[in-house]
């Protein structure tokens, strides 16, 4: 949960993203900052495909191109987590981290929290909406896409 | 050319002739450095098999194990090496695939005595569970860490979760696989909870890590090394014990399993679900032969898919099928983690499992089963590639 000094659900500290030497994520980590979200969907096929790689993996198209797709879905899975596995989370915690699934893009999941209460029980198959975290301050700037429930 | 080397098989061509093990450390406890770790195990398994160490000419591993081949040939003044071999992917994945790799190489001619082993010192070189000190990331990581998902037990448990949500599955099923491993530690002096022992209550109380990982459905971490002999067939009656034959062995995973962040179709899975039948069609037998199982616990929900994707029960009885009674030694119905496993053993990354199956098979296991002619090692549930084996009795031939 945030705490109070802070619109981070999470404490600082924790490794900043960012794209590969290589760019293959680049337009992904872009798209966040601007408060867009993109994934891979193959222009010749119209595979979708997260994350990111070179290649359309149904069709062999290179380069699949990125489109912006609405910040929703419903949690396939999801895990409430106790134990501090880095310096920055001692004394916090729990938190709820979740698994989202977007049917309107092919069923692509990605990982976020999930704001609000991280005691409060949580389903499978709920409806969330994404919600941008912007990391302004940090070198170099990033920001995540957080999820709360519809 | 006989049917006998024309079939592409590994079944009842290898035999497991040694075993060794160091004594098993708390992480960071080892005296000793991983290397003289590794080389302590090999020496012991060499020594177990009665051959002079001079006499290997291969060695395989797992998990980018840092006891690099050829040091360890220089260090052994072994006089010729003919195959080196790390099995791509992390952790215990690999554990029944580096058997595996060896084994081919014996039966493709490339090399006749090789040593199979993985060293493991986390004091020396840093633990799995811990994740401070990174300033960035890319790749899959970078999809998770920022979130919180940062260690194994915080990138498993939505795997795991799924699975009990689809099937049902209570927390019970998981309690059984982490009380029958700690239950068989109690008779193993080896074993880092020896004198530790486990009940329900204990289990019920335990922190969560993760929910729905106790502290008990963890594996440890430890430092130590474990390796094995391996020769062909023919030449397995030579040495003093009993050989363990290779019987199968399979390894991989299925469509895309291996797409990053959580992006598995097959997602409530352990991985198995196209090796399993590898494993059954190249040994030529099923569940229903299989005496007792070693199966790696990352963590107890780990197994539970895996031993369903081997066909041990249905997704949907799990619950009624793991029970303390049903996995324990020396008569339940399908003995499990016999030595105590990941779990209370030692974590040598699986690799303790393989010996373990082979003091089954040999009939010498502190926690002998009496249906011992067939043992399975199941390694690295939920990672990609995975890898499984059976051992079997010269009977089983």
């Amino acid at each position: 949960m945030s705490s109070p000094k802070s619109s981070f659900y999470l404490p600082g500290g924790l490794p900043a993203p960012v794209a590969e030497p290589d760019g293959l994520s680049a337009p992904y980590w872009a798209g966040l900052r601007q408060e867009r979200l993109v994934v891979q969907r193959c222009s010749r096929c119209g595979t979708w495909q997260f994350g990111p790689e070179w290649i359309c993996h149904r069709c062999h198209a290179f380069d699949p191109e990125w489109v912006e797709v609405a910040p929703q879905g419903r949690i396939f899975s999801w895990e409430r987590v106790w134990h501090p596995s880095h310096a920055a989370l001692r004394e916090h915690g729990p938190y709820l981290a979740v698994l989202v699934e977007l049917p309107h893009a092919g069923g692509v999941r990605m990982i976020g929290n999930l704001l609000g209460d991280p005691l409060r029980a949580v389903t499978v198959g709920a409806e969330v909406a994404g919600v941008f975290e912007h990391h302004c301050d940090s070198d170099p700037p990033y920001s995540l896409l957080q999820w709360s429930l519809r | 050319m006989s049917r006998q080397t024309s079939e592409r098989t590994l079944r009842g061509r290898v035999a497991v002739i040694g075993i060794g093990e160091t004594q098993y450390y708390r992480h960071g406890a080892s005296p000793d450095a991983e290397f003289k770790l590794a080389l302590k195990a090999i020496l012991a398994a060499c020594d177990d098999a009665g051959i002079d160490p001079r006499e290997i000419d291969g060695f395989s591993s797992y998990s980018d194990d840092r006891s690099e081949a050829s040091r360890l040939a220089a260090a052994l003044g072994i006089r010729q090496l003919r195959t080196a071999t790390m099995q791509w992917g992390g952790g215990g994945g690999g554990c029944c695939a580096a058997v595996a790799n060896a084994a081919a190489s014996i039966v493709a001619g490339l090399a006749d005595c090789v040593v199979v082993f993985r060293s493991l010192a986390q004091g020396e070189y840093g633990r799995f569970g811990q994740t401070s000190g990174i300033v960035s990331l890319s790749g899959e990581k970078a999809y998770l860490m920022p979130y919180g998902v940062l260690a194994p037990p915080q990138r498993f448990a939505m795997r795991v979760r799924r699975f009990m949500h689809d099937y049902g599955v209570r927390q019970e099923a998981l309690r059984a696989i982490a009380l029958a491993s700690y239950h068989h530690a109690q008779a193993n002096p080896r074993a880092i909870m020896h004198g530790k022992p486990l009940d329900p209550d204990k289990y019920d109380a335990s922190r969560w890590i993760v929910e729905p990982f106790h502290l008990y459905d963890c594996c440890m971490e430890n430092d130590g090394a474990a390796a094995l002999v391996l020769v062909a067939a023919e030449r397995a009656a030579d040495f003093r014990n009993k050989p363990a034959y290779l019987l199968g062995a399979a390894v991989g995973s299925g469509f895309r399993a291996g797409a990053a962040p959580h992006n598995a179709p097959h997602y409530a899975s352990a991985s198995f679900d196209t090796v399993a039948p590898d494993l059954y069609r190249m040994a030529g037998v099923g569940p229903m032969d299989v005496g007792v199982v070693q199966s790696y616990e990352n963590f107890t929900g780990g197994v539970v898919m895996a031993l369903t994707e081997h066909g041990f029960f249905r997704p949907d009885e799990a619950n009624e099928f793991l029970t303390f009674e049903n996995l324990v030694a020396p008569s339940g119905r399908l003995p499990l983690n016999t030595s105590g496993g990941n779990l209370a053993e030692c974590y040598m990354h699986g690799f303790e499992l393989v010996l373990e199956a082979v003091r089954q098979v040999r009939g010498t296991s502190v926690n002998q089963v009496r249906r011992n002619d067939v043992a399975m090692v199941i390694g690295g549930p939920m990672v990609t590639p995975v890898s499984d084996l059976l051992l079997g009795s010269e009977a089983t031939l």
